[in-house]
Formats: C-alpha cells, structure tokens, sequence
C-alpha cells in the first residue's frame, strides 16, 4: 500500500481555503492570475500559500522573479517565503532542466509534495494546475478534500470551447467552482460572460488585454499595477475574500 | 528529517489497515524503502518509534530496502540506480521528490530521459500482522 495518501488532508487541515486555478487549455494566462491572485490576497493581509503544480511547464516562479530559494526539511519539507508567500514548486529541486513526466510520474511527485509540505496555517493556497483535465486534475479531485476550482478562459472560443468540458466534469463530480475569469479581454463583448452563466457558473471578471503584463514578468510592483491585477484585485474583494 | 512526514504517512495507513481488520494490537510492520528516494533508514526508524500509538507499542518495524530499477520507454534498456554518480545537491533533490530524476538521469544506452521507475521507488507499506 502507498502510505502517503493517508496524511494529505492532515496536512492541508489548517488551511481554510484551497483553490485550484484552472484552464482548459494553455496560454490563457492561468499561472498570472493564479500569481497574481496569490500576490493581491498577501497584499491584503492574508496568510496565503502557492502550489505550483504545472510540473512539466512551471512558470510561478518566472512571474515573481524567484532565484535561489530552497525549501527547508523540518518534519516533512517548509516551503521558503517569496514575497510573502509560502512557495512550493517542483522547480526548487528541479532547477532550469527540463523534467519530461508521464502521467503516473506526474501522480507520485504530486502525492509526494501533498504529503511531505507542511504549510502552516494559512487563510488560501492558491494551487496553479498544468491545463487541461488530465492527471493532476483528477488527483486533486481525488484527494483533496474543500477543492475548490477558479477557471480562466480568454475570449477565443477554441479556449471557452475546453473550458465548458471541465466545467461539466467538476459539476458531475460535484466540485465547487468559484467561476470564469476571461482573461486577455480586447473588447466589451458579452459573449463568454454569457454563455458562462448558461453553464450554471458565476462570471467573475473580464479583463482587459494589457501589453504591459509582458514588461512586468519577474517584477512585483510592476506586475501589481497592471490591468490584470487590477482585475484581480477587484474580484479578491468583491468574490474571494 | 523529510523521514518524519513519510513516518507519519505509515503509522496512519498502517492504523487504517488495522482499523478495517479490526486488530487491536499490531506485532509486525513491514515497510519497503526504495534505494530512489534515498530515505535515512534510522531516522525512519526514530521517527516510527516516536509516532506509534498504543497498539504498536509492541511492533516490529521491519525495514526492507529494495534497487531501484530503471526501464527506458524508448530502447527496452533496464538498469539499475546509483547514488554515487550523482552529485550531493541532485541526489537531495531526488530525495525530496524521486520523479526529479527525470530531470537529472538519462539511459545509459540511448540518452533518453523518457524511462520509467519499475521498482524501487519509495516508502511502500508492505504488510502489517496482529492479533485481533
């Protein structure tokens, strides 16, 4: 028997929210908002982790400018802090080389860091998931108990068209979806906002392409004055906290 | 002491398994620990006899270490780990979290990353024995 599914909600037990930001495919800007959401709740005042789990693909640490930063070994593995956060991503141990993971691989370093992190306690932790509704998904569903899933999306119906496939698997699954972000917005057209709500699902926020999101990789305070985080920032009041 | 959290994770499986069995003393726990992961056998050991309930107080931990064999996807090639190749900040990586070895060690026959851990990888819970 695996020993190590048994200790993971023992080990998220003293946080109070855990979300899963989501998407349905890649290059909607999930790792920015699931950052920058991270990034606003801290600025709030909240205790807030962030769990990196696209492992093939990580980029949470490109988005803060994160360099040489280790997790500690204290009954289990201490996520370091980055600007405020409490930072967990495969990228501590496996540096810039690319980590090519199968599918079972993907399970097992997920269990593992479910398993071993000891988070504290924290008010969220705000988890950036690969796209896609393949294993760490289905893991998470599976073994996280209070999951709870904020999906992005972009205007394009290619994106919002994979979006709806795992809006409906979460709801057959009856896991809590806060909503739709539409990310990278370049007009006022309604049309994901309502074709979200005949999903059964809340739109929570439109936001506006912003070409200064590019400049802002690896810099916080630039990062926090663009529109995304603006956006953010709004839905973090009005939706989140 | 990353050993602790993975003690944890076997004294509570290992009092799931009982619970279901209905055992109401444990004689024997036997755990199998995979050369990949690298896991001090008695800091394991320390952290088992500071964890155990009361129904363990009289169990045997028994701790097997099993290779760790590697199957290239790509050529068939099987071969076994070593640590010795590894430097001392790769070898801790793979510590933390044994897929990271998909990072760091290629097929000796073919250069590919694309291999699967066949045996050996962690910490197994084995079997555990009791009197009910």
């Amino acid at each position: 028997m695996d020993p190590r599914t048994t200790v993971i909600n023992e080990r998220l037990k003293r946080i109070n929210r855990i979300i899963a930001v989501s998407s349905g495919k890649g290059g909607v800007g999930k790792s920015l908002v699931a950052t920058t959401l991270a990034l606003t709740l801290v600025h709030r005042g909240c205790k807030v982790g962030l769990f990196d789990l696209d492992f093939t693909s990580p980029s949470t640490h490109l988005i803060m400018g994160v360099k040489n930063v280790q997790p500690k070994e204290d009954k289990g593995i201490v996520p370091p802090k980055v600007k405020g956060l409490a930072y967990m991503s495969l990228v501590h141990f496996s540096g810039d080389q690319a980590t090519p993971l199968r599918g079972a691989d993907v399970s097992n370093a997920l269990i593992e860091l479910l398993a071993v992190t000891q988070w504290g306690e924290l008010d969220f932790l705000v988890i950036d998931m690969p796209p896609g509704i393949s294993d760490a998904v289905l893991d998470l569903v599976r073994l996280v108990k209070r999951i709870e899933f904020l999906i992005v999306t972009t205007p394009s119906l290619l994106a919002f068209e994979t979006v709806k496939k795992q809006v409906r698997l979460l709801q057959e699954l009856k896991i809590p979806i806060i909503g739709v972000v539409e990310n990278m917005k370049m007009n006022r057209a309604k049309n994901i906002e309502q074709e979200t709500e005949k999903l059964g699902v809340k739109f929570l926020a439109g936001i506006p392409y912003d070409p200064k999101v590019e400049e802002a990789i690896g810099d916080e305070t630039k990062l926090l004055d663009t529109r995304i985080a603006q956006g953010i920032r709004e839905l973090a009041i009005s939706k989140i906290t | 002491m990353h050993e602790w959290a993975l003690a944890e994770a076997v004294i509570t499986a290992a009092q799931q398994i009982a619970e279901k069995e209905k055992l109401r003393e444990i004689k024997e726990v036997t755990i199998k620990i995979g050369e990949l992961q690298q896991v001090e056998e008695e800091i394991l050991r320390f952290a088992l006899s500071q964890l155990k309930p009361a129904s363990f107080k009289n169990a045997d931990f028994h701790i097997e270490k099993a290779k760790t064999k590697f199957k290239c996807r790509v050529c068939g090639n099987t071969w076994l780990f070593t640590k010795n190749k590894l430097d001392e900040e790769t070898a801790e990586a793979i510590h933390f979290v044994p897929e990271v070895a998909h990072a760091y060690i290629k097929c000796p026959k073919c250069g590919s990353p694309d291999f699967e851990i066949a045996e050996g990888r962690g910490v197994w819970l084995e079997s555990i024995k009791g009197v009910r």
